[in-house]
């Protein structure tokens, strides 16, 4: 998924014949095309820095796709239309950073409780509150996963290159698809900004995995079943032919309101177990061991760049040190992230906030190795030196 | 819609068989079997209808009907209606909501129907929030005593339907919850092509009437001190949404996205190790494009390439800084903290990249205008005097001027690369461009063939 190494010139005079080949382009136009790719059908959003761009694409290319892109009146209108598109048949997604995240909290809540999926970008910037609009950040990790009411699953993937960008968000729709469920994207300034030379992947556009739909029945068709409890029902669309209930409050498999606890500990455990029982499937880690490295730097997103960059450096100049990048940031890829600490003495978790992650980290490390913090919140990026003197 | 489903069937009733839970007394129920009535002379098809309704005991009115059915939060349903209606235009959708939601999602109302997109909105408004205690509503009428106005309320009631019919609804209507003529106003609503709104009152029996009184008579007193008349109060015929904004975008020239393209490199990389420069301006002085035009020449060269553009929100003033990483291998990005080169084009570029021109050292380049302020740096300084290029140089050109003089310098980039680069701008801009390159490219030439006194240059 990323490019790999470009290797080194050639012979003075000759053109490098480059295969791949390569282009300029930004995180925003990956997320974009990646969305175009998926299958994405609709798209609303409302302007914020530094998420517009996504917005002002979609409203240009998705018509040209077949699809349908709207400027919302606010972030709660923006992600209440994708919902309503989604169930009406569409694949939906909405971009935002940080301020519109938090006005779109109530309504992920419901996505998760309706089994609406969905793609939720967030293009995070300095916070707390308005924050620094054209400042990076990675404050938004902790938020993402536990912003709404509840506490019960989303899927956040973080890409960490441009490259990444593309393809994280086609996983992020396929991931939707599969799980019926919010999935956030969550990349930052910084990398949706930053204008990079990626490789071309040659041929025709992907095949979007299809919908799985419930078949069209006479009766009434339910919309959800809640056991067993891992399993995703597909999904039932508005207007195609059975009455389908969607609803926000506690339901039955109908979708009419119940407050039976058996009914509800069902629906609840369902909502808990399709995601946490998935981890393995979820998961998605770029794991770079060196053989005889006592520190392994965890990173995720635009500072995975510093990290890589780092460890590059480190060993040429003949210093071992490992790396591990976290793609899919919730869930906590638990199991590969313990497997990898249990073979070092340190892990280092570089971030641009004051240690959200590295929470996560210790968490499921469970002190088979000692977990330390780089992090950096004045809104610049994490630098490859800091990495290396982190590491021992 | 598949062959496999039975052809639509007149329905004789689209209730189900669940029994409404409401108040004795309250209009809920009865503006319910109203919207039966409606939906039966219209005859359409249960499963083409959809109800969406959001929080209050308004919110519980979509589990009685056989129709695809949406409750959702407060005040937000003609949101999730808005989104089903653009992605199935040929569905029927139907509204249910509260006074409350008219107040929390006052905004979505306005949208709304200033989109005239074809929804058909019931208030059905009870006058305050019946179900978490009988607190004040917007549409609460003044004077009136609820748990949350006990000294009676100060605030003027929202007119729902003067509200929404001057900003664009295609229909609005007040009516009361005991109208003979309901059914008649809410067919009008769902035949009306565009946004139409029912404001329906029936003042909630638990909390409102127990305090305010809610006889016919009382009310008619009310809507009459309010000035809020009643029946079909607006009709226009404007475009409805969905289909207007179909064909704008259809009349939007972008084509479909095509796959991307790659460049097939030009020339072999000069640079043996990554060559980090930061091109620090002011806004309007075209510093991203000339970094933009620099970065295709660098792609042309078979390197890697980032460029990161820092400006402020308020994008026609102050700073303007292009951040450039050229490079043989693989970028990985973190940003540029100590630049190898430096281009000083103004006081608000300097100003803005003080901590990186600090981090300089010895080894490294800055590249100055006349009349710009460094300071102290470590850094080598070079001026690059614009006014000694052949010619006169547009302020527009200066900064890609500048970057290509410092390139070619360098030996970063080839004049050839660079001028494919700028052929490939559009226009009048791929000729302003290769002529700057041209300018920058004699300028430079005239440095390294130690001719400076012929080309003028100090």
């Amino acid at each position: 998924m990323v490019s790999g190494p470009c290797g080194a010139s050639d012979a003075a005079g000759e053109p490098r014949r480059s295969d791949p080949l390569y282009e300029l382009i930004d995180g925003s136009t990956a997320i974009v095309r990646g969305a175009l790719d998926a299958g994405c059908t609709f798209f609303a959003g409302y302007p914020i820095t530094p998420a517009s761009s996504i917005l002002m694409a979609m409203l240009r290319r998705l018509p040209a796709a077949g699809g349908a892109a709207v400027q919302a009146e606010d972030e709660i209108a923006a992600i209440g239309m994708c919902v309503g598109a989604t169930l009406a048949g569409a694949r939906s997604m909405t971009a935002t950073s940080g301020p519109g995240i938090s006005l779109m909290s109530e309504t992920i809540g419901l996505a998760v409780m309706g089994e609406v999926p969905l793609v939720i970008v967030d293009v995070q910037r300095l916070g707390p509150s308005t924050g620094g609009a054209t400042t990076v950040a990675q404050g938004d990790v902790q938020f993402v996963r536990w912003g709404t009411s509840g506490g019960y699953p989303v899927i956040v993937l973080a890409p960490s290159s441009t490259a990444e960008c593309y393809a994280l968000t086609r996983r992020a729709f396929d991931l939707a698809e599969r799980f019926r469920c919010p999935v956030f994207v969550l990349t930052d300034k910084e990398l949706a900004l930053t204008t990079e030379t990626v490789a071309v992947v040659p041929g025709p556009p992907p095949v979007p995995r299809p919908r799985r739909a419930a078949p069209p029945s006479a009766g009434a068709a339910p919309a959800h079943r809640f056991e067993p409890a891992a399993d995703v029902t597909p999904m039932a669309h508005v207007g195609s032919g059975a009455p389908v209930r969607f609803t926000s409050s506690t339901h039955d498999e109908q979708g009419f309101l119940t407050k039976d606890p058996v009914t509800v500990g069902r629906l609840n455990e369902h909502l808990r177990a399709k995601v946490m029982e998935h981890v393995d499937e979820i998961t998605m880690i770029d794991i770079d061991l060196q053989p005889g490295a006592s520190t392994v730097v965890v990173s995720y997103g635009v500072t995975a760049g510093a990290v890589r960059d780092a460890a590059r450096a480190l060993r040429r100049r003949g210093r071992q040190v490992s790396t591990l990048t976290v793609q899919s940031l919730w869930p906590v890829p638990g199991p590969a992230l313990a497997a990898v600490a249990a073979t070092h003495d340190r892990v280092v978790v570089a971030e641009l906030n004051h240690g959200q992650y590295r929470r996560e980290v210790e968490r499921v490390v469970a002190g088979r190795a000692a977990v330390v913090g780089l992090h950096r919140t004045d809104g610049g990026l994490i630098t490859p030196e800091q990495v290396a003197e982190s590491v021992r | 819609m598949t062959a496999a489903q039975p052809a639509a069937a007149r329905c004789a009733t689209y209730r189900n068989d669940r029994t409404y839970p409401f108040c004795p007394g309250c209009g809920h129920g009865r503006i319910l079997d109203r919207l039966n009535d409606a939906l039966v002379a219209l005859g359409r098809d249960p499963r083409e209808v959809v109800i969406v309704s959001d929080i209050g005991c308004s919110g519980l009115s979509d589990q009685y009907f056989v129709t695809d059915a949406f409750h959702g939060l407060h005040g937000r349903s003609i949101t999730y209606a808005t989104g089903i209606k653009i992605a199935r235009p040929d569905l029927t959708v139907v509204v249910v909501m509260g006074d409350g939601g008219t107040g929390i999602g006052g905004a979505h109302l306005l949208a709304a129907a200033r989109r005239n997109i074809g929804l058909t909105v019931l208030v059905l408004d009870n006058l305050n929030f019946g179900m978490t205690g009988g607190q004040h509503s917007s549409t609460t009428p003044d004077g009136a005593i609820t748990s949350s106005t006990p000294h009676g309320s100060v605030e003027r009631p929202l007119d729902i339907c003067a509200t929404v019919g001057v900003n664009g609804a295609a229909y609005a209507a007040r009516c009361t919850s005991s109208d003979s003529d309901l059914s008649a106003r809410i067919q009008e609503g769902i035949e009306c092509d565009g946004f139409a709104l029912l404001d329906i009152w029936g003042p909630c029996t638990a909390h409102f009437a127990a305090r305010n009184g809610a006889s016919r008579q009382r009310l008619a007193a009310t809507l009459d001190r309010l000035g809020f008349a009643t029946g079909v109060l607006h009709r226009a015929a404007r475009p409805e949404f969905t289909n207007a904004h179909a064909a704008a975008c259809r009349g939007e020239a972008t084509p479909p996205p095509g796959r991307p393209e790659g460049a097939e490199p030009l020339a072999a990389p000069r640079l043996r190790t990554p060559l980090r420069v930061v091109v620090a301006g002011s806004a309007g002085a075209k510093v991203r494009s000339a970094a933009r035009l620099a970065s295709r020449a660098a792609l042309l060269s078979g390197l890697r390439v980032t460029q990161r553009d820092d400006y402020p929100v308020t994008v026609q003033t102050g700073h303007c800084v292009a951040s450039l990483v050229l490079s043989p291998e693989e970028i990985h990005f973190s940003g540029v903290e100590r630049p190898d080169v430096l281009l000083a084009l103004s006081a608000d570029g300097v100003a803005r990249t003080a901590r990186q021109l600090a981090a300089m050292g010895p080894g490294d380049r800055v590249f100055v205008l006349p009349g710009v302020a460094l300071g102290a740096t470590r850094a080598t300084v070079t001026t690059i005097d614009p006014a000694q290029a052949s010619g006169t140089l547009a302020p527009r050109q200066v900064a890609l001027y500048a970057l290509a003089v410092a390139l070619l310098a360098m030996d970063a980039l080839s004049e050839d690369v660079l001028l494919a680069a700028a052929d490939a701008a559009t226009g009048r801009h791929a000729a302003a461009a290769n002529a700057t390159v041209r300018r920058a490219a004699a300028t430079v030439e005239c440095r390294t063939a130690a001719r400076a006194d012929a080309c003028g240059d100090p």
